[in-house]
C-alpha cells in the first residue's frame, strides 16, 4: 500500500515536472514576475543597515521561541484566555476540521468569509466545509482566483502568479459574471465589489496568522489588501487557525520580524496592514467579533521538533523567499510538488509532515545550490536539510541496487588496475551507446533521455600527465627560483 | 488527557534533545540565549535621520513612495482649508469619524452628516460613507506608516471600510523607527491593550494579477495623512 502510494507521488511529480519544465511560455512568465520581485527585494535589503545582523538576530529569536515552545504556548494561551478568547488545541488536521465545523454548527452559521491561510490549505478546510454544506469564500484576491478555479495556491505568498490577466478575466466572467476588461485595476475592482457585501453579511470570519506573541497574548496578521482587517472586524464570530510554531517571545520582536517578512516575502519595506489582535471585542469598543476562537494546530510539527538537526525548519515564517530563488521551483512551478508547502522549505518539511519515504523524492529534486539557504531571512539551513533528508531516507530504507552499484564503483575506483580496465572498456564500448541512446537499453538512460553524454576522450588525463611535454632546463631553473 | 496536554507532552519530549544554535551548526547549544534584545534592531533596520525635521522628511518620502498623501500644517486654519479642499474635490456627502479632539474639530468644520462609530454603529451605514476620518497613535518615519487601535480610533472597521481614510495626526506622534513605535504602544497600553492594534502603511494594495500594483483591493483606495505641527 505504502509502496504503491510512494510510486504514485514520485511518478506524478515526474510527469508534472516534465510537462511544466517544457512550458516555455509559463517559465518565461514566472521568470518575469520573479525578476521584478528580486529587484524590489534587493533594494529593500540594501536599505537595512545590516541585513545579515538582522537575519542572525531573527534566527536567534526564533531559536529561542521554538526551543522553549511549551512555555511560550502556555504564556500565549493564558493571556488570550484571560481576555475572553476561546483557545482550542488540535493534534491532527481532522481534529482541527472537527473543531471548526462544531463552532460553525453551534453558531448556526451558513456563510464564512476567509482570509488567506496556508495552514487552512494544509488541513484542506475549504473542501471539508463545502462538503458539510457551508458557503466559504476566500477574500484575498489571489486566493479567490484559485478558489474559483478549484485549484491549490501556486505559491504560498502569490497564489495566482501563474495566471495571466486574460485567464483571470475569463474566469471572472464565467464565475462572477462581471469583467469589464482585462486590466488588473478593473479586475481587482470586480473582486472588491463582489466581496464588499460578503464582509457585511458573513456569519463567521476565518483567518490564519503570521506570528503569535507570548508576552502579550496576541495574534499578528500581515497582509496588503485589507481583507483580513475586514474579516476580523465585521462578522460576529471569528476563528483563527495557526500552527504551534508561529510563536515569538516578545511584542517588540515584531519590530524586527514585520519588516523582514515584508522584505523577504514581497520586496516591501512593510506590508500595508500589520495587525495585532489580543481578544474579541472588549468592553468600551464599538465593534469586533463577540466570540473569537483560536485553534493551535500540531499536525506533526512536534515530529519535526523532535529532530534537533532539522528543528530550525520550524523557524519558517512562510515568506516564500526560498521558492522565489529556487531553480527547481522556477522551472517546475508550485503545483508540481503536490504539497501544501512547495519549494525548498516544502521539500524539507513535507517528509516530516506526511512521511519520509513517500516524499523523499522532493529532496532529490534539488541541485543543492544553496540559493534557498542564502535567501532565508531566519537562516534555516535548507539545502543541508535536503541532503539530510536523502541521507535519512537511504539509512531508513536502503536501495539495494544503488548500494550494490556504489559497492562496485568503490571497488573499481580504489584499485588502479580495475580503474584502468574500466576506462578501456568504457572507451571501447562507447560507440555502441550511440545506437541505444535514450532508449530502454541504455544504461545511462536517466541522463541521456534529455541530455548528451560527453564522449570519453582517447587520451585520459592520466595519459596526458604521463606523456606531457617536459619543460626545458631554462624553465626548470625559473621554477626552482620561485 | 486533553489535546492540550498531548501536544505539550510531545513538545516537552521533543525538546529533551538540544538543537544546535543558529550559526553554530553541529555544536550542541549548552547555553540558553534569550536572543538579542530587540531594541538593538534599531542598528540593523533601515536608517532614519537624527533630527525630527529629517524624520518628517523621511516620513514624507516614504508616503510618496507608498502613494499616500502626506501634508504638514503649522496652524488649524491651514488644516481646515486642506480638509475643505479635499471634501469639495471628492464631493463628500457623508463622513464617518470618532470622538477625538482633532476629529471633532474637523467634523465641525466639514459640516457634513457624520456617523460616529464610538458607541456602536450600523455597518451598512458605515459602508455608505465617503471617508473615514480618524486620529492615530503613532507615525513611523522609518516606514511611512501610522498605527491605529480599536480603542483610540473608533473601532476596527472605521479605518478600513470607507474608500478614503483620512488621518489627523500631531507632531508628537512621530517616532523614528519601528522599535520606538512598539515601545510607545507598550508604554501607552500594557497590560490592557486594545483588542486590535494595526500598522497601516499606505493605501490598501494588491499585486495578485501579474504582480502589477493596484491600489484599493479591499481597504481604502486612498490614504491621506494630515499632520498638525502647532
Amino acid at each position: 500500500m505504502v509502496k504503491k502510494l510512494m510510486r504514485t507521488f514520485v511518478s506524478e511529480f515526474k510527469v508534472r515536472a516534465t510537462e511544466k519544465a517544457g512550458d516555455l511560455r509559463l517559465r518565461q512568465f514566472i521568470r518575469t514576475a520573479l525578476s521584478g520581485y528580486e529587484a524590489a527585494r534587493d533594494r529593500r535589503k540594501d536599505a537595512f543597515q545590516s541585513w545579515e545582523a538582522a537575519r542572525q538576530a531573527a534566527a536567534q529569536i526564533k531559536w529561542q521561541a521554538v526551543n522553549h515552545l511549551d512555555e511560550h504556548l502556555l504564556a500565549l494561551t493564558g493571556k488570550l484566555e484571560a481576555r475572553g478568547t476561546r483557545v482550542h488545541w488540535a493534534s491532527t488536521d481532522a481534529q482541527a476540521r472537527d473543531i471548526i465545523t462544531q463552532i460553525l454548527r453551534d453558531k448556526k452559521a451558513r456563510s464564512i468569509i476567509k482570509s488567506k491561510s496556508m495552514t487552512s490549505e494544509e488541513i484542506h478546510l475549504n473542501h471539508a466545509l463545502a462538503a458539510a454544506g457551508f458557503d466559504v469564500v476566500e477574500s484575498d484576491l489571489g486566493e479567490l482566483i484559485v478558489q474559483l478555479r478549484h485549484e491549490a495556491p501556486y505559491h504560498i505568498v502569490f497564489p495566482s502568479m501563474h495566471l495571466t490577466r486574460g485567464e483571470i478575466k475569463d474566469l471572472f466572467q464565467k464565475e462572477i459574471g462581471d469583467s469589464p476588461s482585462d486590466k488588473p485595476e478593473d479586475l481587482t475592482m470586480v473582486a472588491r465589489r463582489f466581496m464588499r457585501q460578503k464582509y457585511l453579511s458573513a456569519d463567521v470570519g476565518f483567518t490564519g496568522a503570521n506570528f503569535a506573541i507570548a508576552e502579550t497574548g496576541m495574534i499578528s496578521i500581515t497582509e496588503n489588501e485589507g481583507n483580513s482587517r475586514l474579516t476580523a472586524a465585521l462578522p460576529k464570530t471569528l476563528i483563527t487557525l495557526l500552527g504551534i510554531e508561529k510563536v515569538l517571545p516578545r511584542f517588540a520582536d515584531l519590530a524586527l520580524f514585520l519588516p523582514m517578512l515584508a522584505t523577504a516575502g514581497a520586496g516591501q519595506a512593510m506590508t500595508c496592514y500589520n495587525t495585532m489582535y489580543s481578544g474579541p471585542r472588549q468592553p468600551g469598543e464599538p465593534d469586533g467579533p463577540e466570540e473569537w476562537h483560536v485553534i493551535l494546530l500540531d499536525n506533526r510539527r512536534t515530529e519535526l521538533l523532535a529532530d534537533p538537526e532539522q528543528r530550525d525548519a520550524l523557524h519558517c515564517i512562510r515568506c516564500g523567499a526560498c521558492l522565489n530563488v529556487c531553480p527547481i521551483f522556477r522551472n517546475v512551478g508550485g503545483h508540481t510538488y503536490g504539497t501544501t508547502y512547495s519549494g525548498p522549505v516544502g521539500s524539507v518539511i513535507t517528509p516530516h509532515l506526511r512521511g519520509l519515504q513517500e516524499w523523499k523524492h522532493l529532496s532529490s529534486a534539488s541541485s543543492l545550490c544553496g540559493a534557498c539557504t542564502q535567501a532565508c531571512p531566519v537562516k534555516i539551513d535548507l539545502h543541508h536539510h535536503l541532503l539530510q533528508n536523502r541521507h535519512n531516507a537511504a539509512a531508513a530504507k536502503p536501495d539495494l541496487v544503488e548500494r550494490l552499484g556504489y559497492k562496485i564503483f568503490g571497488l573499481v575506483a580504489n584499485e588502479p588496475k580495475f580503474w584502468r580496465l574500466g576506462k578501456k572498456i568504457g572507451w571501447l564500448t562507447q560507440p555502441l551507446q550511440h545506437f541505444v541512446k535514450g532508449s530502454r537499453l541504455d544504461p545511462a538512460r536517466a541522463w541521456t533521455k534529455t541530455r548528451d553524454l560527453p564522449p570519453m576522450p582517447r587520451e585520459t588525463f592520466k595519459d596526458w600527465w604521463r606523456n606531457r611535454p617536459r619543460a626545458g632546463s631554462q624553465d626548470r631553473s625559473i621554477g626552482t627560483g620561485l | 488527557m486533553s489535546e492540550r496536554e498531548n501536544i505539550l507532552g510531545r513538545i516537552r519530549e521533543a525538546l529533551k534533545l538540544a538543537a544546535p544554535f543558529p550559526g553554530a551548526h553541529h555544536e550542541p547549544a549548552d547555553h540558553l540565549s534569550p536572543g538579542p534584545d530587540t531594541a538593538q534592531a534599531r542598528e540593523w533596520l533601515p536608517g532614519v535621520g537624527q533630527t525630527q525635521e529629517q524624520q518628517f522628511d523621511l516620513f514624507a518620502k516614504n508616503c510618496a513612495e507608498l502613494k499616500a498623501d502626506f501634508q504638514r500644517f503649522s496652524s488649524r486654519d491651514e488644516l481646515k482649508a486642506a480638509l475643505l479642499k479635499i471634501r469639495d474635490a471628492e464631493q463628500w456627502r457623508r463622513i464617518a469619524s470618532h470622538d477625538g479632539e482633532l476629529t471633532q474639530f474637523a467634523c465641525r468644520e466639514l459640516g457634513l452628516p457624520t456617523l460616529f462609530t464610538d458607541r456602536g454603529y450600523d455597518a451598512q451605514a458605515l459602508e455608505q460613507c465617503d471617508v473615514g476620518l480618524t486620529e492615530c497613535d503613532v507615525l513611523v518615519a522609518q516606514t511611512g506608516g501610522v498605527a491605529v487601535t480599536s480603542r483610540s480610533t473608533g473601532g476596527r472597521a472605521l479605518t478600513v471600510l470607507p474608500p478614503h481614510h483620512v488621518v489627523l495626526a500631531r507632531r508628537e506622534q512621530l517616532v523614528a523607527d519601528l522599535p520606538a513605535a512598539f515601545a510607545r504602544l507598550q508604554a501607552t497600553y500594557a497590560p490592557h491593550f486594545p483588542s486590535m492594534i494595526s500598522f497601516i502603511t499606505g493605501p490598501s494594495r494588491t499585486g495578485d494579477i501579474e504582480r502589477i500594483l493596484v491600489l484599493g483591493a479591499h481597504g481604502p483606495k486612498k490614504l491621506t495623512i494630515l499632520c498638525l505641527l502647532e
